[in-house]
């Protein structure tokens, strides 16, 4: 069913579970095309593995979009891949050239156990939004949307934030497995608008307290997260953060209890 | 079986709320006696179990994906519909009611359409209040664009990811609810049957798709969030794991499933390239209020232009045929997605196609650059215009988009009353799943509005009723009927693995999609139904001789896991064909060759057709039993669709 004429040699990393010890594993991609997606050519390297009888190579994806934060591929040393501001599902093989050797390893974080193969678990992201990356609003009940003005700037830099999709490759960037990236970035959209200010400060604390829990490491201002972000969410956000989390651990601790207990 | 839908009498702006106040009550105190079963979380699941978890409920949540937030929802581009008229420009509850009704050709229910366009404002003020980063005009209200299919803009956006930003909004509200122990949450968990007592929905089976843990849940009711079928079509925009099991399960366990032939192909996607695609990326249609579409006027040139001797912006004005805006000039590029995808058809089938493969026309940005400026259409687009570079490596400033139709979205689903309930009491189907509020085409922009309209603002309100009906006895979760259930997913589980064949699932999966897309696509005729039916028949008989699983259950298996959605899709896709064949008539994405006006559109026959085609399952290779909810006008004149 391949139609193109790269053939390459694939080394990944091969790991059964959580709990046994994995290794790198070579195999060869043959007759790939270069409109292929990167994800596609995996698929056509698993269709022989069945064919075989193997078990094929694991790895997560799902709308191939670009869009669910989904795929995951450490390649080449790179989250993601050589190509900035894309997801793995947008990188293609015209990328690459014929002959060439591409490493394929899961995101590394002691954070983010893996899973099989290249997939890797990471819960941990969603159970620093659950401490508090919300408005505490039930439906029904709440104003006009016209009600709450927003200036432009605001909404837009907010929503520059907002579009970061949960992958995680900024923490398998960052030579400490830090968070800071995803975590100020959930932050700053809320800290920015109207709507999120009644929580900002409760917020701000039992995320980075989530964060800290779930053991991620600490930033230390390289920016290589910002550098691999598919999204290129800003480095500023963290400032954001660190501005926010320091007025309130100094000067508003007298609004802080536990965040969104509130009501059912 | 009586088919009833239970839609209110009276007026229909009074329909709804007359409806609400007749629903039965639970006591606050009691709610926390009552344990909610929802799967899928997207948009409609994540509202769903939020709203249902802030009203008392206990609720367990299902996704397969690591993390709801990456429910499909996830990539929806354009925007979502609301009858606010912030424009002042002639919008309303009665008109966004009126297009989503002529939209969907006169196949949907009035009372379900009407309250759909009631509650798309409320949808708005709830995003908003959640913080959802909604476009903005510079005075800092919020901005609105049109969609096809209308002629106001009604539109609510967030750049080009509206479905993640009201996504990351409903999973907030989650997120707040699993915080507060209210909603539990299993992920990376796929549902793989319904258990029902005494015809009943009482709870589900599930396998953990890392341990392949078999486990049965007790819920006093289940809530099917679970999405649409079009990745029956191997090819789609729906993501890799988007499948139809869920739902299927639930219509061989009694529910219905209604007019399933009902698909929707989207006019703008990204061309096919070859044999190893593994899915087709859309662009977004509101493309369509800035891009032209067009094809060259003769063959002669398109010939030109596909061998890649002639380029798109050298091809003179005269020798362009802007196809939409000669035909339909009122509505011109702005038709609805049907209209235009068998307009590209057409193109391609008189060989005036371009692209290497003939097969897609061009969407064209040259004159929206000219007069906006490349700057502003970047800051319209460019997400777009940066995704389309990535996929084709061509440069959409410089030459036009190739786009072809793709299978975006499927209308049909689980047989629903007005309630959302299916067929079978218990069990009720929401968003995509559900073949409710669309009729037989549905408007840009609609999707996400019904989706969150059932799990925000109708769900909450019609449960309640059917649960102070049955009361809070715990489901007792020693009854035999779920060891029963479960012992029959483990042994279809055992049979899949047992397949040591010589095809790969994915390759059958392949073979089902070209079938269906050759057949049961944009076009379709008794002959080539027929056909299909067969073709399909034997794939499924070959299917389960000669295919490959391969690994274990107790682990992440891949292969098991597509296996099992494949053998659905092989039933299902039959089921697509019968309800097609059946259908005679052509109506919004269901067109028949031998039902077409003198121009070639679609032509209804109202006379014998205006009804739900709701099929019941009989029983593994028995032909299922057609039962007929007909469809009353009340309000609405049946016309022949016009956009001309």
């Amino acid at each position: 069913m391949s139609t193109g004429n790269m053939n390459l040699t694939l080394k990944v990393w091969r790991q059964k579970n959580a709990q046994s010890a994995g290794k790198m594993v070579t195999y060869k991609a043959e007759n790939i095309s270069p409109d292929m997606s990167f994800l596609e050519m995996l698929d056509v390297v698993n269709e022989s593995l069945i064919l075989k009888g193997d078990e094929p190579i694991h790895f997560d994806h799902d709308c191939r979009e670009g869009i669910c934060g989904m795929c995951s591929l450490y390649i080449n040393g790179r989250p993601h891949g050589p190509k900035r501001a894309i997801t793995t599902c947008q990188l293609h093989m015209r990328s690459f050239h014929d002959g060439e050797t591409i490493t394929i390893e899961p995101w590394r974080a002691a954070a983010f156990p893996v899973v099989k193969d290249l997939a890797v678990d990471r819960s941990a992201f969603d159970r620093i939004q659950q401490s508090g990356g919300f408005v505490s609003v039930n439906t029904g009940g709440v104003p006009d949307a016209n009600e709450i003005a927003i200036p432009k700037v605001i909404a837009d830099e907010a929503f520059n934030s907002a579009t970061c999709i949960g992958c995680g490759a900024c923490v398998a960037a960052c030579k400490n497995a830090s968070a800071m990236l995803f975590v100020s970035a959930k932050i700053s959209q809320l800290a920015m608008l109207p709507q999120g200010q009644p929580e900002r400060w409760s917020r701000v604390q039992a995320m980075v307290a989530q964060m800290d829990a779930e053991g991620f490491g600490s930033c230390t201002n390289t920016g290589a997260c910002e550098a691999e972000c598919p999204k290129e969410i800003s480095l500023t956000n963290i400032s954001r953060m660190n501005n926010d989390y320091f007025s309130a651990k100094l000067f508003r601790e007298e609004h802080v209890h536990e965040h969104g207990t509130s009501g059912e | 079986m009586n088919l009833d839908a239970k839609i209110p009498a009276g007026p229909l702006a009074e329909k709804w709320d007359k409806h609400k106040f007749n629903l039965k009550l639970v006591n606050p105190a009691n709610k926390r006696k009552y344990d909610v079963i929802v799967v899928g979380t997207g948009l409609a699941g994540a509202s769903a179990a939020a709203s249902l978890a802030e009203l008392g409920y206990n609720v367990k949540a299902f996704c397969f994906q690591d993390s709801p937030r990456r429910a499909h929802s996830i990539a929806a581009q354009g925007g979502i519909n609301a009858a606010k008229n912030y424009q002042n420009d002639g919008d309303s509850v009665y008109r966004l009611f009126y297009d989503t009704i002529k939209g969907g050709d006169y196949r949907a229910r009035e009372g379900n359409v009407y309250r759909l366009a009631q509650v798309s404002v409320n949808i708005i003020d709830q995003c908003v209040a959640q913080g959802v980063p909604f476009a903005r005009e510079y005075g800092g209200l919020l901005d609105n664009r049109s969609f096809g299919g209308s002629q106001v803009s009604r539109t609510f956006y967030a750049r080009g990811q509206t479905g993640q930003q009201l996504l990351l909004g409903a999973y907030s509200a989650l997120n707040r609810q699993i915080h507060l122990g209210k909603v539990k949450m299993y992920t990376r968990t796929e549902m793989l049957d319904v258990v029902t007592i005494d015809g009943q929905a009482k709870g589900i089976v599930t396998r953990s798709l890392t341990s392949g843990k078999i486990d049965t849940h007790t819920g006093h009711a289940v809530l099917l969030c679970t999405g649409g079928y079009g990745n029956v079509f191997y090819l789609s925009t729906n993501a890799a794991g988007s499948n139809v099991t869920a739902a299927w399960r639930a219509h061989k366990r009694g529910a219905l499933f209604a007019n399933p032939c009902y698909t929707q192909i989207h006019p703008t996607c990204i061309p096919v390239t070859g044999s190893h695609q593994s899915k087709l990326t859309l662009m977004s249609e509101s493309l369509r209020n800035d891009g032209r579409v067009w094809a060259p006027k003769t063959i002669a040139i398109a010939e030109q232009l596909r061998k890649g001797t002639l380029k798109a912006d050298q091809v003179k004005e005269e020798d362009r045929d802007y196809f939409l805006e000669r035909k339909y000039p009122s509505f011109g590029n702005l038709v609805p997605r049907d209209v235009a995808s068998r307009n590209a058809k057409e193109m391609v089938d008189e060989n005036r196609g371009v692209g290497g493969s003939g097969i897609a026309v061009f969407l064209d940005f040259a004159d929206a650059i000219k007069r906006l400026g490349q700057e502003a259409v970047a800051a319209k687009y460019g997400n777009l215009f940066d995704m389309y570079y990535q996929i084709t490596n061509e440069d959409p400033y410089k030459q036009p988009m190739r786009i072809y139709p793709a299978v975006h979205y499927t209308m049909g689903g689980l047989w629903v009353d007005y309630n959302l309930s299916t067929n079978v009491p218990g069990l009720y189907a929401l968003g995509e799943c559900n073949f409710s509020d669309h009729g037989a085409n549905r408007l840009g922009a609609s999707a996400l509005m019904q989706g969150l309209a059932d799990g925000y603002f109708v769900i909450p309100y019609t449960l309640g009723d059917y649960l102070a009906t049955i009361g809070p006895k715990p489901v007792d979760a020693n009854h035999p009927a779920f060891e029963k259930t479960k012992q029959e997913v483990v042994t279809r589980i055992n049979t899949l693995l047992a397949l040591k064949g010589t095809k790969t699932v994915n390759e059958y999966h392949r073979d089902l999609g070209h079938i269906m897309w050759e057949y049961c696509g944009m076009a379709r005729t008794e002959e080539g139904l027929t056909k299909a039916k067969g073709l399909i028949q034997a794939l499924r008989a070959d299917f389960w001789k000669n295919a490959i699983v391969v690994g274990e259950n107790e682990e992440v298996n891949a292969s098991l896991e597509k296996a099992g959605r494949v053998a659905d899709f092989l039933e299902l896709g039959e089921l697509m064909v019968d309800d097609a064949l059946m259908r005679k008539e052509s109506c919004g994405g269901h067109f028949r060759l031998e039902s077409q006006t003198e121009e070639g559109e679609a032509l209804r026959d109202d006379e014998h057709f205006t009804f739900v085609g709701a099929w019941e399952y009989k029983g593994d290779n028995q032909p299922e039993e057609l039962h007929k909810e007909d469809l009353n006008f009340e309000f609405v004149h049946l016309t022949q669709r016009s956009y001309k």
